[in-house]
């Protein structure tokens, strides 16, 4: 499955051919890969002198950009995706383990290097972790870099034993000849370095799978429990200083002035630092930096959006949704359709600028000297944090080394690279190595935040109550049009309908779909985790509701009666209604909403049971989800995935929400940018659905169906219907 | 200002201002970067070490309050048996996901289970409420303090 497609994809197979056409050797390859520090040591600075002697001294077998075996049986992937706690280091490691014939265990891991060449994300065409697409993405091409090397020791053993390679097996880092004699990996090393790398390789028959589909324990998790797990934020370099920022409280506004005599007296302050639209301090620890930076006395000329709020920049949307927007899907005729209808629906919803708020601040450790930059950060798009840096200091890439780390979250805000921009401008002004991190402050009112959604729905029943025309407008800003312009293509965004055109799932007879963009002023807009379908399934699963109410119908048996053409759907939508007890009774005040969902390659139903106090307040209970991923790789990674999406989607919910007054981010910190806690956390069942279709993506559907299970429920128990998030207060008695 | 601590039964001398919270001093002084900063207003508790066996919220407590006490950090919680348990379970029911705020997930509720091995889902609550995470690993957090609880 496709999410988008950049014009330069790169295919791995000709990737391969293409590296060797140009004699990219394996040297050449260790020498970036060195780069990126050793094993699941990510954090560890290591310096070139070391990388540079290790290259030197090192002979491996590297058939592919991503698998190298040493003679001293280590066996390393070089691993193009960033761990954000999606577990995908574990799951990309099996699906190596897994064709190559080792252990999970035997496989270290080693950060890919900055390069959209060797490093490419198959479906996103350049080095980019995000949109749940590590799975699809990678499951052909790492099983085929590991059956590659498989298939290459074989041939190498093989031939020194003068038999038959197909009388030959690998096993648990052996081959295995047919008389039972042995080679190691390590042993085959230089026999295998010397053979052409085969084109073609035959994949494993999944039904022979051993370690695919398995429960694998995590291979990031134990650092993790001790304090040893280094995230960008924990790069120690000696004679590092230490920064904390002020960007403009309004974005578009600029730097005017800054008095910093009170700061320069405040011990352990050296620097104060100007860019054009920020102002940072540098000290000997965060502490003295914060101090400093509160010392400051900043005048900021606010710019063109000095006066935006949120109400004028919804007053814009509902304007721009009233014109015609760009088709993204039609079946029949609405038109045509919409005005013989015996009974019509109207609805509008609206869902709120959010925040990321991952725990771990933006940060950013930065060394700019004259002829090189060093970064240290955690990063999801780590060949465009090399770029903007070269931009920044007009260096060329091959100078930029980005030492990528653990990601303490992620959830799309480590998609963008304006923090980087940012601390590489400030370090440029810094002599030595510098980590400047955002206070929790600066990092929620300078986010790029979720879009803004303005929704509009008109239905048409026949006079037999049979729905018969649909329309749904979606009026939003357009992130791929910033992002990845090449995407945007004929004016529609296709992750602004993703979840509402193609992926709808309801027989329908009419159809239509459109998606008419308006930019909000005042802020930039970007990735949140579930991207479009967090929003389009909200919507419509609301909406889909409001139809099944307007008929009289039982929530389940209505979709179930629009599904029947989607056996997958019916499949998890039946699974988690019988599981969440569907039509059993419950107290007062105790409801339960459904929703099905069919987003990055998933297919997902979730059934919430919500309680609503006298008093408004909303606490969900319990809620049931089923899974049909197709072909699961680490089950409880899955479970995992589901659980925290589910939680990070209730927060969202309940009391996200991002609002402008005086083009000024009015929420500041934990307090007021509310998040769930343990004591309001539900119960949540999993159930997976186990068959052998293509792996679909899992890091985001979770958080994807829940809002709109919520306000199902919460329709079921009080007959208000949520059209616009947060639920909040929505509920409270007037 | 010099200032003599105690942590994780080493002696160290820092020379920072008496206001400098504890965090920044384990983090950026003595480069023990195992402990998180989260808000830096005691809202998210990643910041949670423990003061003579207390948890209490790094990134609020001024360096010239700690005293004597004995400050433990998550690089050596796995030295306590509470620790050693709660890092245990951690792992066995893989609570863990992106990780940041699990040190101080786990200084929380290591304090919790040396002082009450037995919780019940309320005092789980009140010990734990004040500690943040974004990933959603809440029902494993709660699993993981059971186990603990059941295998004393």
């Amino acid at each position: 499955m496709k999410i988008w497609t950049m014009p330069k994809r790169i295919d791995v197979d000709k990737d391969d051919k293409e590296e060797r056409r140009k004699g990219l050797s394996r040297r050449t390859f260790l020498v970036t890969g060195a780069a990126a520090g050793g094993g699941l040591l990510l954090g560890v600075y290591l310096p070139r002198s070391i990388g540079a002697k290790a290259q030197t001294a090192a002979e491996a077998f590297a058939p592919n950009a991503f698998v190298r075996i040493k003679p001293d049986d280590t066996i390393t992937l070089v691993m193009p995706q960033v761990e954000m706690g999606q577990g995908t280091y574990t799951s990309m490691s099996m699906l190596v383990a897994e064709e190559l014939e080792v252990d999970l265990a035997k496989v270290g891991l080693e950060a890919a290097p900055p390069s959209d060449e060797l490093y490419a994300n198959p479906l996103l065409g350049f080095q980019v972790t995000g949109g749940s697409t590590s799975v699809m993405g990678f499951w052909e091409p790492l099983r085929r870099a590991g059956a590659t090397a498989r298939v290459m020791l074989i041939q190498a053993a093989a031939s020194q034993w003068n038999v038959d390679p197909a009388s030959c097996k690998a096993e648990k880092g052996e081959v295995i000849s047919p008389v039972g004699d042995r080679l190691t990996y390590g042993a085959l090393v230089d026999a295998a370095a010397k053979l052409p790398v085969p084109d073609k390789v035959a994949l494993k028959d999944p039904k022979d799978f051993t370690l695919i589909g398995t429960p694998a324990k995590r291979l990031d998790t134990p650092e993790k429990v001790n304090g040893k797990a280094k995230f960008g934020i924990d790069a120690m370099i000696p004679g590092m200083k230490f920064a904390t920022v002020a960007a403009c409280p309004v974005f578009g506004g600029k730097l005017k002035s800054v008095d910093d005599s009170k700061t320069m007296a405040i011990k352990g302050v050296h620097q104060v630092v100007k860019i054009e639209d920020a102002v940072a301090v540098v000290g000997d620890n965060m502490w003295a930096a914060k101090q400093g930076l509160g010392a400051l006395n900043i005048e900021w000329d606010d710019g063109p959006n000095a006066n935006v709020t949120t109400a004028s920049i919804v007053e814009q949307m509902a304007r721009a949704s009233q014109n015609e927007g760009v088709v993204a899907r039609s079946d029949g005729d609405f038109a045509k359709a919409i005005p013989g209808a015996a009974k019509k629906i109207d609805a509008v919803y609206e869902m709120p600028f959010l925040a990321h708020a991952a725990m771990e601040p933006m940060n950013c450790t930065v060394h700019v000297t004259k002829d090189s930059c060093d970064i240290w950060v955690g990063i999801q798009v780590v060949s465009r944090a090399q770029a903007t840096a070269a931009q920044v200091t007009g260096l060329s890439p091959e100078k930029v080394q980005v030492h990528n780390h653990l990601l303490g979250g992620g959830f799309g805000r480590r998609l963008d690279v304006d923090g980087i921009t940012q601390a590489v401008a400030i370090a440029k002004q810094v002599d030595g190595p510098v980590k400047i991190v955002w206070s929790r402050e600066e990092d929620i009112q300078h986010d790029v935040y979720r879009p803004y959604y303005y929704d509009r729905f008109t239905a048409g029943f026949d006079a037999q109550d049979q729905l018969v025309a649909y329309h749904h407008r979606v009026t939003a800003s357009s992130i791929l049009a910033r992002w990845a312009p090449p995407a945007f293509v004929n004016g529609l965004d296709e992750d602004a309908v993703n979840g509402a055109a193609k992926e709808f799932p309801y027989g329908i007879p009419n159809i239509l779909v459109d998606y008419v963009r308006d930019e909000p002023p005042g802020l930039t807009t970007g990735w949140w985790r579930g991207v479009g379908p967090t929003h389009n399934i909200f919507v419509v699963e609301s909406f889909i509701d409001e139809l099944a109410a307007a008929t009289k119908k039982d929530p389940v048996e209505f979709r179930r009666s629009l599904l029947g053409k989607r056996p997958r759907v019916v499949g998890v939508l039946n699974l988690a209604a019988e599981k969440a007890g569907w039509g059993t009774s419950l107290p007062d005040g105790v409801g339960r909403g459904v929703s099905v969902q069919f987003a990055m390659g998933s297919y997902l139903s979730q059934v919430a049971e919500v309680e609503v106090s006298k008093e408004g307040e909303v606490k969900v209970r319990r809620v049931v989800c089923a899974v049909d991923c197709g072909q699961i790789i680490n089950p409880d990674t899955i479970v995992a995935q589901i659980e925290g999406g589910i939680i990070f989607g209730i927060s969202a919910a309940l009391w996200g929400e991002v609002t402008l007054k005086g083009g000024r981010v009015e929420q500041h910190n934990f307090n007021d940018y509310r998040v769930l806690r343990i004591n309001e956390a539900p119960a949540i069942e999993v159930h997976l659905v186990k068959n052998s279709e293509a792996p679909g993506g899992i890091g985001e559907p979770g958080t994807i169906g829940i809002a709109p299970a919520m306000a199902n429920a919460i329709f079921a128990i009080t007959g208000k219907r949520i059209r616009k998030l947060p639920i909040k207060d929505q509920l409270r008695p007037a | 200002m010099s200032f003599k601590i105690k942590v994780n039964g080493s002696d160290h001398e820092v020379d920072v201002d008496g206001g400098t919270p504890l965090l920044w001093v384990l983090r950026d002084v003595l480069g023990m970067t195992g402990t998180k900063f989260g808000c830096g207003v005691a809202l998210c508790g990643a910041c949670t070490v423990h003061l003579d066996g207390r948890p209490i919220r790094s990134c609020i407590t001024p360096i010239e309050s700690v005293g004597n006490s004995a400050i433990t950090t998550i690089e050596a919680i796995g030295e306590t048996p509470a620790g050693a348990k709660v890092q245990k379970a951690w792992l066995d029911l893989e609570v863990v996901q992106c990780g940041y705020c699990q040190p101080g997930q786990i200084m929380s509720a290591s304090a919790l289970l040396a002082s009450n091995p037995n919780p019940t889902d309320a005092d789980i609550d009140a010990a734990m409420s004040g500690n943040i995470c974004r990933c959603g690993t809440y029902p494993r957090i709660r699993a993981a303090i059971k186990q603990v609880s059941q295998s004393a």
